[in-house]
């Protein structure tokens, strides 16, 4: 028997890194970050949830059972930090496309002085 | 009123080394109206008293042992009121404050010289925000004792990292670098977060000490272990996954540069602090010091002869920084393989492990002249491209001289102190597998003669018309190439006082996994 959710979450994180390997546009690459990065928020998630819990927020909870608090502070943390860093590279993909005039890395300057 | 003072201020030592850098980079860019020159001296001024704050810090180290802290806790000193710690421990040890005292001095020195390099620039008020960020990053990934608090810090330092990187926002280049560099940050730092994660849902942990007494080495933990090696080999910029290295550190300003380099040694760090603190007990971590070896090996080779053919001077000087954290897997990896071992552990392991880490410091000081002494040259010349430039020897002399101290040290030759850890690490390693030790020594060779061609094509041959008026550098960037050369012939000269002050103490915290996880537990 194999819970749901941590298959959903190895699928998404094969999707991100066939994405990051194959294509060549840099939106896509990251887009391809961010599904990982979201497959991972949601691994995070689901190893605190307990059937028929609520969230750790009540002072008189209705029920005994409650979530796991810590791994939603660390989710949202990774939410936060993935806001920035998904910011900076959609601002340098703009500034390269102002630049090359193409969001395709086959035509980037340093791409071809190495190869 | 003073006492009270003082004793407030050593008790919120590890606090406040990264709190000072973090708020004085949200201040920096609001001292703009003051003009530039407030900014630099804001964040010279701030950076300087982290670097006192640290070398109390390491003497406390010394001299009682670890230092840790509770933060937001009524009593920093009360890390686990259960049992169990419930609070971001900050946890400091010989081998962290080494790394924190390493990171700090380097990026001081860049920063003194950026003072002057970066002074044309109109908006220098924000690259040195994002400077003192860096250095909060790199000072709370070597404090912390937590691993989603690591996460944190290394997520701080990509971003500002990659920022300092883009500075040259005019260059196509530039901001290439900048994106590979965020792309391969950002996968890492998942990787990080995963093997956080796999962690966390078996033990209900986030402290390394606490895990570290926990462990139960079941299957997930060594794929959170392969994750997390593989995430910081990757950071640290070790063959395979160097690509990296050559475009951030070729596109970065000179100081960024310098900068970069300790940057990505905190990341070896990391890995250090992973294998050793918490598998160390792992019985498979033979397998995994192997790895690392092999990956050492291929940095040192793959880094010296790409570094051959560059024309670029900061490229080449970026796959040589490759090359050379070779040197330092190689040793803690020796080190590493033999741990379980005690008989070959004392034979040459410690050896080994000490000369790994004293490479460290000793990269970063040869590597940051090297590469401040390259920004010097863009600074008059303008040009980064080899053989565009010739003759500058006569122009430049004192920079002439201190490239080639920074190059007889990087290539390991006497009086330098390239050449007291490579031959700690040679005799050592030759003891573990003599193959190593060969390919090491071939790789300085190689090294030298790289290092030889830039020598000749910068500084000797015809002097070129076009440079008729290129003078030596101002004082103030002058200033950090002549301490670190300083340094650099200090080390070399006395090897043994330094191995005894700063290297022993960090190999043995290192290997002392008792005593970092007990002061938590």
């Amino acid at each position: 028997m194999i819970d749901i959710q941590f298959l959903t979450v190895v699928i998404l994180i094969s999707v991100g890194i066939s994405t990051l390997v194959f294509k060549k546009n840099i939106i896509k690459i990251v887009m391809g970050i961010e599904i990982i990065s979201s497959s991972i928020n949601l691994f995070l998630i689901s190893l605190g949830y307990r059937e028929g819990s609520v969230a750790p927020i009540f002072t008189n909870a209705p029920s005994v059972k409650m979530v796991l608090p810590t791994p939603q502070a660390l989710t949202l943390t990774n939410i936060v930090i993935d806001l920035a860093i998904t910011a900076l590279m959609l601002s340098l993909a703009v500034l390269i496309y102002n630049y090359y005039g193409t969001l395709s890395m086959k035509k980037w300057r340093l791409v071809e002085r190495c190869s | 009123m003073e006492v009270g003072r003082e004793m407030f201020i050593i008790e919120h030592l590890p606090a406040l080394v990264i709190a000072i850098p973090l708020l004085a980079a949200f201040i920096a860019p609001l001292l703009k109206r003051f003009g530039k020159h407030a900014v630099s001296v804001w964040s010279i001024l701030n950076l300087s008293i982290v670097e006192c704050l640290v070398i109390v810090l390491g003497y406390r180290v010394i001299k009682d042992g670890i230092q840790s802290y509770a933060i937001g806790a009524s009593i920093p000193s009360l890390l686990s009121p259960n049992g169990l710690p419930v609070r971001i421990i900050l946890e400091v040890d010989a081998i962290s404050s080494f790394m924190g005292l390493t990171s700090i001095s380097i990026i001081l020195l860049a920063c003194i010289y950026s003072a002057c390099f970066m002074k044309k620039y109109k908006s220098v008020e924000r690259y040195y925000s994002l400077l003192l960020l860096m250095a909060a990053g790199i000072m709370g990934m070597a404090f912390t004792g937590d691993m989603f608090n690591m996460f944190v810090f290394l997520e701080v330092l990509s971003i500002s990292s990659a920022g300092l990187i883009a500075f040259y926002a005019y260059k196509g280049e530039a901001i290439e670098a900048a994106f590979k560099y965020l792309v391969i940050s950002s996968i890492s730092a998942l990787m990080v977060l995963f093997a956080i994660a796999l962690l966390y849902g078996q033990y209900g942990l986030l402290n390394i000490a606490a895990l570290g007494a926990a462990f139960r080495f079941t299957i997930l933990d060594k794929i959170a272990l392969a994750l997390l090696v593989s995430a910081f080999v990757m950071k640290c910029g070790a063959v395979p996954l160097h690509m990296w290295v050559a475009d951030a550190y070729g596109e970065a300003p000179a100081p960024i540069s310098a900068s970069l380099v300790v940057a990505s040694q905190i990341s070896l760090y990391a890995l250090f602090r992973i294998c050793f603190t918490l598998f160390g007990l792992l019985p498979a971590i033979q397998i995994i010091a192997w790895f690392i070896i092999l990956f050492g090996l291929a940095s040192m080779f793959v880094g010296v002869t790409m570094a051959m053919p560059q024309k670029d001077i900061k490229r080449l000087m970026a796959y040589h920084a490759i090359s050379q954290t070779g040197y330092m897997l190689l040793g803690v990896g020796v080190g590493l393989a033999v741990i379980n071992d005690i008989n070959a552990l004392n034979a040459f392991g410690i050896a080994a492990m000490e000369g790994g880490i004293f490479h460290i410091i000793n990269h970063a000081m040869y590597k940051g002249l090297l590469f401040l002494v390259a920004g010097a040259i863009i600074y008059r010349t303008g040009t980064k491209n080899l053989n565009e430039m010739g003759g500058l020897g006569n122009r430049m002399p004192i920079t002439a001289v201190l490239f080639l101290i920074g190059m007889l040290s990087i290539t390991g030759l006497p009086p330098f102190n390239g050449f007291a850890s490579k031959l700690i690490i040679y005799e050592s390693v030759f003891l573990f597998n003599p193959i190593l030790s060969v390919v090491a020594m071939i790789v300085s060779i190689l090294t030298l003669a790289s290092f030889v061609k830039v020598f000749y094509s910068a500084f000797t041959g015809q002097e070129q018309s076009k440079y008729k008026d290129v003078k030596e550098i101002p004082a103030i960037m002058l200033v950090p190439l002549l301490i670190l050369a300083f340094l650099i012939i200090l080390f070399g000269l006395f090897p043994g006082i330094i191995l005894k002050l700063l290297v022993k103490p960090a190999v043995q915290a290192l290997l002392d996994r008792a005593g970092y996880i007990g002061v938590v537990v």
